[in-house]
């Protein structure tokens, strides 16, 4: 069981919470054509053993969205900010 | 009209603590830009009770303003000014970007009492309920096992517990087996 520490209601359990995948993806501008880009904009994501940048909804609280730091080996939960404030 | 009926007709449970459904209550639900001096203003007008901050509930007589989110707060009021009331407050805020609706019918209420009513909190919530960190007028948006909920607690250090509901009957069971006597936690 995570521990995530939101920073509107406090630290809740990871059952409050809904995981909105990699955050560090960019998307492609607009005006871009190369098919490679958008094809790793909506489909490829790595797999990392450490350190991960995510998205987490506390869907059954505040309802906000947060960006987390998490460790995907030792599930370590870092550092944890709204996703409408800049990191 | 029909007559409303609340979803479990004012049940109740004697545990180590006291739990009832607390019967129809107004609410209306509330969205807008807490920042903005209108809609805080048109809010407390309308309820006579101070602008809530963060995880905090404020009572005025039949009123409340609770907590619900960054943009979102929930009014109690009695149930038969609910659509009165929710009209008022979205004429007030007419031309701004905000939302109100009566949710009345669509909640259930709960009220739990008795000293050792944390002890039945902590068993279903993954919020802190201790006496360090949940005090009168505070609320917490949250689950109760497998509902969402929210839960507040009034001067008295009772508390009202919220739920859609489709999920009432379920979360009446919860409350009463949580507060099973024998069952207290001995903390």
């Amino acid at each position: 069981m995570l521990r995530i520490n939101c920073p509107v209601c406090g630290t809740r359990d990871e059952t409050e919470f809904t995981y909105g995948g990699d955050a560090t993806v960019v998307r492609p501008a607009m005006d871009e054509t190369r098919a490679q880009l958008w094809l790793d904009y909506v489909f490829n994501r790595d797999n990392p053993r450490g350190p991960h940048t995510e998205y987490w909804h506390h869907v059954q609280g505040c309802r906000q969205w947060l960006v987390m730091e998490r460790n995907t080996l030792t599930h370590e939960v870092g550092e944890c900010h709204l996703a409408k404030e800049a990191c | 009209m029909s007559e409303a009926i609340s979803v479990l007709n004012g049940a109740t449970f004697d545990g180590f603590v006291s739990i009832k459904e607390a019967g129809l209550r107004g609410m209306i639900s509330v969205r807008g830009d807490f920042a903005a001096a209108s809609f805080t203003k048109a809010v407390s007008a309308l309820t006579g009770a101070d602008f809530p901050a963060v995880n905090e509930a404020k009572f005025a007589g039949d009123y409340a303003i609770l907590w619900m989110s960054p943009d979102e707060l929930l009014i109690l009021c009695a149930y038969e000014n609910a659509q009165a009331d929710a009209d008022k407050l979205a004429a007030d805020l007419a031309g701004e970007h905000a939302l109100v609706a009566n949710v009345s019918d669509a909640r259930a209420l709960f009220a739990m009492s008795g000293e050792l009513l944390r002890e039945a909190l902590m068993k279903l919530t993954p919020a802190n309920v201790s006496e360090d960190a949940f005090k009168p007028g505070q609320v917490r948006r949250t689950r109760l096992a497998q509902a969402a909920a929210a839960v507040w607690m009034l001067e008295d250090g009772s508390v009202e517990i919220m739920c859609f509901r489709s999920v009432g009957d379920y979360m009446f069971k919860l409350l009463c087996n949580a507060a099973n006597p024998g069952a207290e936690l001995g903390l």
